[in-house]
This record gives structure tokens, sequence and C-alpha cells, in this order.
């Protein structure tokens, strides 16, 4: 799993059945100092996260198509987790 | 997923069994700022998406899921047209 940011909202009216109903949420990969990693994806969320809210996503399919509640779904990306904190023990 | 913009398209009349009546479009990744990011690739089409229009795309053996029963052997697919996004 991975720690990241969401940056923004997506709206897509035409796009696969498996989609509907689904939040899609623009996110950025960070790391523990909340510096971006890599670039940014498309996550379909599955707790209700918000923009500006730091999130656990899941990068794996059968993990997202759970997420989202529906089996053999094309998805590869779900957030899963609202982050209140986390603590770093010790040095990197 | 990723966002991308249709770039062009792909004809391959010789081809695996399983890809027949598949449409491959050439994908440009983006960034959230909207500008080209990383190489282009080629998916496959699971949402009648055109040349022009930004999409979303899923990698993995589960861009093969719209095309079940038909097991494409495909590792990125097209699944959205995006009308728009916003960045908070």
């Amino acid at each position: 799993m991975q720690i990241a940011r969401v940056i923004g909202t997506v709206v897509a009216t035409q796009k696969h059945a498996k989609f509907d109903g689904a939040k899609l949420l623009l996110v950025q990969p960070i790391g523990i100092d909340d510096a971006p990693r890599g670039p940014a994806l498309l996550a379909i969320d599955g707790v209700g996260a918000g923009v500006h809210e730091k999130v656990l996503v899941v990068l794996e399919g059968r993990a997202a198509g759970e997420a989202l509640g529906k089996k053999a779904a094309p998805v590869d990306a779900a957030i899963i987790g609202i982050i209140d904190q986390v603590d770093v023990h010790g040095d990197l | 997923m990723q966002i991308a913009k249709v770039v062009g398209d792909v004809v391959a009349t010789r081809k695996d069994e399983n890809l027949t009546g598949l449409k491959l479009l050439i994908l440009q990744p983006l960034t959230p700022e909207g500008e080209p990011v990383g190489r282009t690739l080629v998916a496959v089409d699971a949402a009648g998406a055109g040349v022009g229009e930004r999409v979303f795309f899923v990698r993995g053996k589960e861009a093969s899921f719209p095309f079940y029963p038909m097991e494409a052997p495909v590792d990125a697919g097209i699944v959205g047209i995006v009308d728009h996004w916003d960045l908070g």
C-alpha cells in the first residue's frame, strides 16, 4: 500500500459499467516526509475521502475491485483508508 | 489508473486471435495539470474513446476484464472518458 494525498476530483460520464456509482479521485503518492513521489494516480474512493486528505491507497487489481465491491472490475488503484497520523520511530 | 490523452490509433491485421475486434489506441499520460508525462503506450479501448479525448486507463491484467470471457492479451485498457477534473 502507499500513502498519498488527494489532490483532485474527476468526472467521467462515459465509462465502463463497473464504475457506475464509483467516486474517482486524483491522488499524489507521497513519502513519509510528505514530499511527492512519482506520478499522480486516479483511484476509486472506497471510504469517503476528500481533497487534501492523506489516504492509504492500494495498488493492486483484486484489492481495488473489492474496495469497489465488484468482482472482475477493471481497476488497479483504490483508496481504502483515511490516515489520521503516521509515526516513524528511529532513523530511516 | 491514470489520466491520458488519446493521440493516435494502431491497426494490426495479423495479431493474437483474442485481440480480434478490439480497438487499439495510443495514449500519452498526463499530469494533473494536463501536461504530457512519461512514455506513450498502446491501450485497448473499453469505453468507446476516440483520438483527441481525455480518458483514464487501467494497467495490468485488469485491462482484459471488460472483454471477459475472452482472454485478451493486454496490459493497458481505457475504461472511461474524462469530462473534466478539478484540482483542490
